[in-house]
């Protein structure tokens, strides 16, 4: 019997397809392996890496002491009352998903009182995860901000941005994605006269991707003085702005402030979208709870919208899946849960906080060059330490220590045993410390100390 | 406020969801006697949404199980629900799986799959570019089809025949007439099983017919399977075209669905199984779905998939599943009997043994717009413009009012 063999070394029988005279060509030969992304990438090389003290600083979530995630215990008995409620039937929810779901997505990020709220003009639909926000605000865009024809950009993202944010926008048929200056390495912090000249010169109708708080990948953020006058600009050059909130709390600790920027512009009567996602401060990652929010002009427009955005999400994913939506609207809509959830939310960025301030405070005990004091600068998930291309290779292929290409990390994997890592099982606390010099080579090193508890 | 032009103000209102409407006006409708025969899910006997025995189980051992997460799936979804569901699919003996080139990628229900198939086959199948490759969408089919694969970027989507009207039955001759003039490697979406919204599934023979042309002219297979093991109570006995295609060495998509099969409509179960001709075609084939996953929902959600990968793997489960089932597709069964025997009883006009030989949740009973507009707002009876009634909606305490509506608007329009 005559067997191909692949180069995966498994083996194929071709003898039954060869009798009956089909082509053993493949209709997909011609299908290329797609670079994986880098995400990927760098996880799989970690993976591959036997080190017996390899590092893993770039993961995407909030990890607990453990160097888990996790659920609070509030969560975990939602969960389980969920389960056993005998009045949830299985139906199909709306393509907007679940009402008491959008309805309190909506009024954490804008505030019940908010005037676009009262005066009907704001759309909320429930989503896949944050990805799923930003697919279908690109969609909803594609197809209606310019009736003659199908508008096609341009849109503009912060550089640096998500990896796979231009992918999304592409994938939406908006092929022009474009950037503007963000992250200033000599500032170690946002450069917002480069983001301001750069969007100056953006022509009028574009959509501006803005991160509300926590940016990511840097951490960096602009402040309230900025945002003011990046409004005037956007008002001005009548530019359209897509808000990117995808840890709202998670920043500052403090609600209200995080979605502050996208408070403001809904405040001047902007149009507006905003990409939300619960996974991070609800710690569901694997149930995709997110929210797209639209925010118009006038409410004779809304029901248009919403016609649109049905017909979107149909052709998407129909309908979005129920239960962690369940599970954050339940929290949302009663007063005591939502307290003691938000208690659990300023607990992990005080956490946080304090894995950024034993990192400078490290870095300064070493003498290491330069100045660290953007490290606590920055809030959220995400931490940029200005390191260059160079001495981030060095790190993984040298110090087995993994970040991002462009230099962020997730400070918390610092303060835990990363997951792959051999040490987890012993949960031991590890601080990297980050030692760099444009002239010398750059030294890391472990510790095993005790965390202050907090 | 500034007065600046706002770019949502011409934005058109897009025709609605026929169903979704259907819905609505249902819920609106004040008349004790309304029925809803319109929507796609299953009801008991009581009228009620039913809960699967087997899922409240295994719901509750997720749920206690202390070493289960919430951290994102892979990309492509649960390893463990990915190859159970290829194989409910295609059989446990399935040659394909056994020669290793079968993979699979999680999806948001049936759309998810069926919009991923698209996207790669828009994006890789047949050349770069394929918007202009003719998709052939069968005469009627679920309305949803059309959408997912424009949106995906296919221009040319047609109908290929299927409903003779006037027979109540298969056009045959007409499906076999556009398999035969479609342009080769034209991208054809059939029903697995249970078409939607006819109930009429070709016979094993004309699926053989079926498979000649197709192989013949080079043309794409792409299966729609919403209801595995609903249509007959059989898994096997359902999937019996997707196995026989693959026995003939097609290379193919399948877009499962298991939101009716474990009545899991809200969380979206859905898988893509792909049949290549060998593992490095799979290999590459799911590296592109990755970056395509990655841009539209970038990890699929883990309830539902948990939950029918323990159930599809644990021996006990699968059977007590495989039971839930066919207590589904017997009562669907026993409601197309008795409601052609009341229809005969009663001596309505025209024949009605098509509703016994349709299968699955729907059946196209042959009720012209008008029939159906009069069924609706005389009757408050509840059923697409095509004549489509769900078979749920049906109960042994409203079907004699059903049949006794039927026969009025048989006899009184025309």
């Amino acid at each position: 019997m005559r067997q191909t063999c692949n180069s995966d070394g498994g083996v194929g029988s071709t003898e039954n397809v060869q009798a009956r005279g089909i082509t053993l060509l493949s209709i997909f030969v011609d299908t290329p392996t797609a670079e994986p992304n880098p995400e990927t990438k760098l996880l799989a090389d970690f993976k591959t890496d036997t080190h017996l003290r390899k590092v893993y600083l770039a993961g995407r979530e909030y990890l607990n002491k453990e160097g888990q995630t996790s659920v609070s215990p509030l969560i975990g008995k939602i969960m389980q009352q969920i389960c056993t409620d005998p009045t949830l039937c299985p139906e199909y929810p709306s393509s907007f998903g679940l009402p008491e779901f959008t309805r309190r997505a909506t009024e954490l990020v804008l505030g019940r009182d908010c005037h676009a709220i009262v005066e009907n003009r704001v759309l909320g639909v429930q989503t896949v995860g944050c990805t799923g926000a930003v697919r279908l605000g690109a969609e909803l865009l594609k197809h209606w901000y310019n009736v003659s024809g199908v508008w096609c950009g341009p849109v503009y993202l912060s550089s640096p941005c998500d990896d796979s944010l231009a992918g999304i926008f592409e994938a939406a048929g908006i092929q022009d994605v474009r950037r503007y200056r963000y992250w200033d390495t000599e500032q170690r912090g946002v450069g917002v006269q480069k983001m301001m000249e750069d969007l100056e010169m953006a022509p009028e109708q574009s959509v501006i991707v803005l991160s509300a708080s926590a940016h990511c990948p840097t951490g960096s953020d602009l402040s309230q003085k900025h945002w003011r006058l990046l409004t005037q600009l956007m008002v001005r050059c009548r530019f359209f702005p897509f808000f990117l909130l995808p840890a709202q709390g998670l920043c500052h600790g403090d609600f209200q402030q995080d979605a502050w920027p996208v408070r403001l512009c809904a405040s001047l009567g902007m149009e507006l979208l905003c990409a939300q996602s619960f996974s991070h401060s609800f710690g569901l990652y694997g149930e995709r709870v997110g929210h797209l929010l639209c925010v118009l002009k006038q409410s004779s427009t809304l029901l248009a919208v919403q016609s649109q955005a049905e017909k979107q999400v149909r052709a998407l994913w129909s309908r979005p899946s129920v239960r962690g939506a369940r599970v954050v609207a339940t929290v949302l809509s009663n007063p005591a849960h939502h307290v003691e959830w938000q208690e659990g939310v300023k607990s992990m960025v005080e956490r946080g906080i304090l894995v950024r301030e034993r990192l400078r405070e490290k870095l300064r005990l070493l003498g290491c060059p330069g100045s660290w004091d953007h490290l606590i600068q920055q809030g959220g998930l995400y931490c940029c330490t200005g390191l260059n291309v160079q001495q981030v290779e060095f790190l993984e292929k040298r110090r087995h220590i993994y970040l991002h290409p462009n230099g962020c990390l997730n400070p918390q994997f610092c303060l835990a045993a990363p997951p792959g890592s051999l040490q987890r099982r012993h949960t031991p606390k590890l601080a990297v410390w980050l030692c760099l010099s444009t002239h010398r080579i750059i030294r890391v090193s472990c510790l095993r100390s005790p965390l202050p508890s907090l | 406020m500034p007065a600046s032009r706002h770019f949502c103000q011409k934005v058109p209102q897009a025709t609605p969801v026929a169903v979704f409407k259907l819905s609505n006006d249902f819920k609106d409708d004040p008349n004790p006697m309304k029925v809803n025969l319109g929507v796609g899910a299953y009801r008991t006997d009581e009228g009620q949404p039913w809960v699967l025995p087997v899922v409240k189980k295994v719901e509750k051992l997720i749920v206690a199980d202390n070493r289960l997460n919430h951290e994102y799936l892979p990309i492509l979804g649960l390893p463990e629900f990915r190859s159970s569901a290829s194989k409910i699919a295609l059989g446990e003996d399935s040659p394909a799986i056994q020669e290793n080139r079968v993979g699979a990628v999680q999806c948001l229900g049936g759309t998810g799959a069926l919009k991923m198939g698209a996207e790669f086959l828009r994006r890789w199948y047949n050349g770069n570019d394929n918007m202009k490759t003719p998709v052939y969408v069968s005469a009627p089919t679920w309305e949803n089809h059309n959408s997912v694969f424009a949106n995906a970027g296919f221009k040319d989507v047609r109908p290929y025949k299927y409903w003779d009207a006037e027979k109540r039955g298969l056009d045959l001759a007409g499906f076999l007439g556009d398999l035969e003039t479609a342009p080769k490697h034209s991208i054809f979406v059939l029903h697995a099983c249970a078409h939607n919204p006819t109930g009429t599934d070709p016979t094993h023979v004309e699926w053989m017919q079926v498979a000649e042309v197709m192989e013949r002219r080079k043309l794409f297979v792409f299966f729609d399977s919403a209801y595995q093991g609903f249509a007959s109570g059989c898994l096997d006995k359902d999937a019996w075209a997707v196995r026989y295609f693959v026995t003939q060495g097609f290379e193919m998509f399948c877009a499962q669905s298991f939101s009716k099969n474990f009545g899991l409509y809200n969380e979206r179960v859905g898988n893509l199984t792909i049949v290549a001709r060998d593992a490095d075609n799979v290999r590459r084939v799911l590296s592109q779905m990755e970056k395509i996953v990655r841009v539209t929902w970038s990890n699929p959600p883990s309830q539902g998939a948990r939950l029918v990968a323990i159930t599809l793997n644990t021996a006990e489960l699968f059977a007590e599943w495989k039971d839930n089932v066919k207590t589904m597709a017997d009562r669907v069964l026993l409601m197309r009997a008795s409601l052609q025997a009341k229809l005969q009883a009663l001596g309505t006009p025209g024949t009605w043994d098509h509703i016994t030989q349709q299968i699955g949740m729907f059946s196209f009973t042959g009720l012209n717009p008008k029939q159906v507009e009069y069924m609706i707002k005389e009757r408050s009876i509840y059923l697409m413009a095509s004549g489509r009634i769900n078979m749920c909606g049906l109960t042994t305490k409203n079907i004699d009012y059903v049949a006794k509506s039927i026969h009025e608007t048989v006899v009184n329009v025309q």
